[in-house]
């Protein structure tokens, strides 16, 4: 029982009351663990469902049964059933989120997008910011790029930023939605790279990738999401 | 030890409580049944068309307008959960000019249009008995300069002022004091996009540095997501919905809240 993510029977289903009423069945009886240190990668065919289970690993995405264990803080804490307040702590101290699009604030350079979560997390903004410096350089995003809000850039060099922001936290959970999506070779092998560093580190992640190849490089499991994809 | 174990414990006890809370006029209910508790360093948005009742709601939370049920209990400084409507009008006038702030969308409701930026800012502090003509001007000073005010307009009235800067010399004359709560009605609404965004990116350094709880009332969802950690629906006088505010926008359950959600205009 030392699994940091325990999800049992969990089920979503989307009710589009502006379409009638529909019931949009999602996913239901998700049953899965991560150990720590362990890469999961779901698969299955777009709209089987992934990213909602992500998203519901995150708290994003409501859950409508089942349930949603994170080990948070030495306890057991249902994502399912947890208040807003106790869904922010574990966003704070355990799960990070790397989601495939930047939503960032406009106006705020790119070198204090990525060291906000340490900020947040109570480290102070020169050492956060070296960091970030550290991490940017690695992902190939050059300097006289930083001070810059990353809303102009390309959607890979996006992409690089929002990597950075999701890796530099010391999280134990870490959700991965395509990371590597818009990449070119160089920037991906550092992705994964990155990706068995937080192994090593024991971190428990989930991921979803439609490159073979890299899921080949960073699976240690794979959860095919078909066999929750509810008939409609 | 003591002190490490007292900090916990205010963190985990809300700051402010609303239970059963209703205004009526005459037949109209502007407001019914709203409850909830507010935590310490929590941003709540209360989002809703015009008439939905979030401006009622707020001025009921702020003790502007008296409950016609429920009520608002208020954790003072001393750590006791007091009912505001039983407040005494020092211990009123003191929630009014020190622990919190209110932020109003027209700037002029806020400020004192004829004196200068500096007295705005000034004029809290000798509220609360500063006396030090130096200091008041240095911590003036400061706080222009943390709301991105040119410190050479320290001696103009904010009537010589754009509308963006007169809406964070506002901020800056509430938060001077370091209240514990603000309240915050429409605070982007009449400003230009691009002030908007300088605000809410600044408003939101703010919060989170001084680790301010806040009520901020707003139509815009997009306001919603940048600020707050937890949103409430209005309807019609009523919390449709509630919860973690990116839960709510990406995942709304509601009829209502997925029409709010899906009438934003893609930029």
């Amino acid at each position: 029982m030392t699994a940091m993510i325990d999800i049992r029977h969990a089920q979503k289903t989307f009710t589009m009351h502006l379409q009638g009423g529909i019931e949009l069945p999602v996913v239901s009886g998700v049953t899965f663990q991560v150990e720590p240190g362990e890469c999961v990668v779901l698969s299955g065919p777009s709209g089987a469902g992934k990213s909602s289970i992500l998203k519901m690993i995150f708290g994003n995405y409501r859950c409508d049964g089942g349930r949603i264990g994170i080990r948070h803080q030495g306890t057991l804490v249902d994502l399912a059933s947890a208040e807003p307040r106790q869904i922010l702590s574990v966003r704070r101290a355990t799960i990070g989120y790397v989601s495939q699009f930047l939503r960032a604030v406009p106006r705020v350079a790119t070198l204090d997008v990525v060291a906000e979560p340490l900020i947040a997390n109570g480290m102070a903004r020169p050492q956060a910011q070296e960091r970030a410096g550290q991490l940017l350089r690695r992902l190939n995003i050059p300097e006289r790029l930083w001070p810059l809000p990353p809303s102009t850039f390309s959607g890979g060099e996006q992409q690089r930023v929002n990597i950075a922001r999701g890796f530099i936290s010391d999280l134990p959970i870490l959700l991965l939605d395509e990371p590597t999506a818009s990449l070119d070779a160089a920037n991906r092998a550092v992705v994964v790279e990155l990706i068995e560093q937080k192994k090593r580190a024991d971190v428990a992640m989930v991921a979803i990738v439609h490159d073979d190849e890299i899921r080949h490089l960073i699976a240690d499991r794979i959860v095919d999401v078909t066999s929750f994809a509810l008939a409609a | 030890m003591a002190d490490s174990n007292t900090a916990m414990q205010d963190y985990d006890r809300p700051l402010l409580m609303a239970g059963g809370l209703g205004k009526t006029y005459g037949r109209l209910n502007a407001c019914q049944d709203v409850s909830f508790s507010l935590y310490p360093g929590e941003v709540l948005a209360i989002v809703g068309e015009s008439g939905s009742g979030k401006s009622t709601l707020l001025q009921l939370l702020s003790a502007q307008l008296a409950p016609s049920s429920g009520k608002v209990s208020y954790r003072m400084r001393d750590g006791v959960m007091r009912d505001l409507a039983a407040l005494g009008e020092a211990e009123r006038r003191f929630l009014f000019r020190t622990d919190w702030g209110y932020v109003h969308q027209d700037p002029v409701l806020g400020l004192r249009m004829a004196v200068s930026a500096g007295a705005n800012v000034g004029e809290r502090l000798m509220a609360v008995g500063w006396n030090h003509y130096g200091h008041i001007r240095d911590t003036a000073t400061s706080w222009l300069e943390r709301v991105e005010i040119d410190i050479g307009r320290i001696d103009d009235a904010p009537r010589t002022y754009s509308g963006g800067m007169r809406q964070r010399l506002q901020i800056a004359r509430n938060l001077v004091t370091e209240p514990r709560l603000v309240f915050m009605d429409e605070p982007t609404g009449g400003l230009d996009v691009s002030v908007q965004a300088r605000l809410l990116d600044l408003m939101r350094n703010l919060v989170s540095e001084l680790g301010l709880a806040a009520i901020v009332v707003t139509h815009d969802l997009a306001v919603a997501r940048l600020l707050s950690h937890r949103v409430m629906v209005m309807k019609g006088g009523r919390v449709i919905e509630t919860g973690l505010t990116d839960q709510v926008l990406d995942d709304p359950r509601e009829p209502y809240t997925q029409l709010l959600v899906s009438s934003i205009l893609p930029a």
